[in-house]
């Protein structure tokens, strides 16, 4: 993929973050930086806190102890900084998290009506754009539980798309799908890559990965232990757990 | 052919059952007309429905025609009015904040550790004497347009009895609300929690959340225990009988008692009750039908 301009202005900082589920340290002092327009992949054993760091980066999880500044805005208790950082952040989720009760479109007009506060009109023909570019116009009258897990898993990008987010959130996109219906999924995922999105993906598609990634991000145990341009991570680890993850996930 | 028998085949257990529970109707309708040697007369009834009213010279409802419309008035109003106080409570009751979240706990353990009877008595003695004044219920009658009480009649029958009626209303909305809290608040505590993250990452807030996303996912999952609640409720609405809230019980004691019918007056507004509460449950299981349709 060809290394479309990042930029040198940092768009997220993450700053000794540590959080706790009770007594159990799932985030252990965290640093991370991503620029604008740049595509991070976070990979990593299951219960590394990958997720649990994402999720912080748009506030669906509290860091009890660090500082996260998206876009300027610092995530604290000032519940205004929160509701600015998730109009600019868009998130998929692994069950999609489809309203179930609305329609395709109504799923997407949603959140542009109510909190962008677009006319329905406006907020319908942008959805329609956004399904189109997910390749699913013609799902849009439909209810999310009519169409297939692909289809829901695009529907649910073209969603966070219409709030016309300036970096994407993706936990485990492909998790919960069929192998059949991973590859339309990653598909779209590498058109919105080759728009200049900022990204975040935690996945286990190392395929998709290596095309796709600026910065290649290992985590074990609620610590980063490797963070690397994707040409090292793959062909040369430095940390010997990291050699021990690529190779049980890459000999399959 | 074996393989062609109907994988249940007890027939004989039901045959049997049924059999011994006609042979109990049998012997009760038996020693009833043998033992209790009682002359059934079902004749006073139809005075009881109906009167002709000489003034007016037609015929007008008569008490158990009278109890039966405060009854249906009474369950119509504090269904309204236990939804309400229930959803409003319900959405307490799963609030971030601790205050909104005792209060409504606190109503709901109150009503539902406190038998209705005694509920009834304490509400009637300490809360209802108190409010009635206060809505100046009293002399609605003399105070207000002929139109206005028409329409009050309407609603809420007999201005004579409209405080009597409200007493009533409030007593079974207050007790049912809770029931209803509790029924709303499983209703949203049900809606999976992606939901609300999903909705929480397009940036909606959290009253736009409750609008939009988990009501009315919850509103349609709690239909059916609501709707069976508000059949108990119809026929909870008998035990105001107790302070003396003109309802069909009510008269239906007094009818008892100056008849001496006894045995055909119960068994009649039994079948009263039957089929007003048969009525709204078919009601309701047609909307059930009707929603899931709607939802395919």
């Amino acid at each position: 993929m060809p290394d479309n301009a990042i930029s040198t202005e940092t768009i997220i900082q993450i700053e000794r973050v540590s959080k706790w589920f009770g007594d159990f340290q799932v985030l252990q002092d965290i640093d991370l930086t991503v620029r604008h327009g740049e595509r991070v992949v976070v990979c990593g054993p299951s219960g590394s806190g990958k997720s649990t760091l994402i999720r912080c980066i748009n506030r669906l999880e509290e860091h009890q102890s660090g500082r996260i500044v998206v876009d300027g805005n610092e995530l604290d208790y000032n519940t205004k900084h929160i509701h600015m950082v998730r109009c600019e952040v868009g998130m998929v989720f692994q069950q999609f998290n489809l309203f179930p009760h609305l329609t395709v479109l109504e799923n997407c007009t949603l959140g542009p009506m109510r909190v962008r506060g677009l006319t329905k009109k406006e907020a319908k023909s942008q959805a329609m754009e956004y399904l189109e570019r997910v390749r699913i116009p013609e799902q849009a009258h439909k209810h999310p539980s009519a169409l297939s897990g692909g289809q829901q898993q695009r529907v649910a990008i073209a969603r966070s798309l219409c709030m016309e987010p300036r970096i994407m959130l993706f936990d485990e996109p492909t998790s919960a799908l069929d192998p059949e219906m991973i590859k339309e999924v990653l598909d779209v995922m590498i058109d919105l890559a080759e728009t200049g999105m900022t990204m975040i993906c935690v996945t286990h598609e190392m395929g998709f990965a290596r095309t796709v990634a600026h910065q290649m991000v290992f985590m074990d145990e609620g610590r980063i232990v490797e963070n690397a341009a994707p040409e090292q991570f793959f062909s040369n680890p430095k940390n010997e757990r990291t050699k021990l993850f690529l190779s049980q996930i890459l000999s399959h | 052919m074996i393989r062609n028998k109907a994988p249940y085949d007890s027939y004989w257990i039901d045959a049997l059952v049924l059999i011994a529970v006609v042979f109990l109707i049998v012997y009760v309708v038996y020693r009833v007309n043998t033992v209790l040697v009682y002359n059934w007369d079902w004749s006073f009834i139809p005075g009881y429905l109906f009167r002709w009213d000489e003034e007016l010279q037609s015929y007008a409802p008569n008490l158990l025609m009278k109890g039966l419309f405060t009854t249906i008035r009474l369950a119509i109003w504090s269904i309204i009015l236990a939804a309400i106080l229930g959803f409003i409570m319900g959405m307490m009751r799963t609030s971030r904040r601790l205050f909104p979240r005792m209060l409504s706990r606190l109503y709901v353990e109150l009503i539902r550790n406190i038998p209705p009877v005694v509920f009834i008595f304490v509400f009637y003695f300490f809360i209802s004497s108190q409010i009635t004044p206060l809505l100046g219920l009293d002399n609605i009658s003399e105070d207000s347009s002929p139109m206005t009480l028409k329409v009050l009649d309407f609603l809420l029958g007999p201005p004579e009895l409209l405080s009597n009626v409200v007493a009533g209303i409030i007593c079974l909305a207050l007790f049912e609300g809770a029931y209803v809290t509790e029924i709303v608040r499983a209703g949203i505590q049900s809606i999976p929690k992606g939901q609300v993250e999903g909705g929480m990452s397009i940036g909606l807030s959290r009253i736009q959340l409750m609008r939009y996303v988990v009501m009315p996912q919850a509103v349609q999952k709690v239909v059916p225990p609501l709707a069976s609640q508000f059949i108990i409720l119809i026929k909870d609405s008998s035990i105001v009988s107790l302070i003396s809230i003109q309802e069909l019980t009510f008269l239906t004691m007094e009818v008892a008692t100056s008849t001496q019918r006894v045995f055909e007056i119960w068994l009649f507004v039994a079948a009263m009750y039957f089929v007003i509460s048969y009525a709204c449950a078919f009601g309701f299981s047609r909307l059930e039908k009707r929603m899931a349709l709607h939802k395919a």
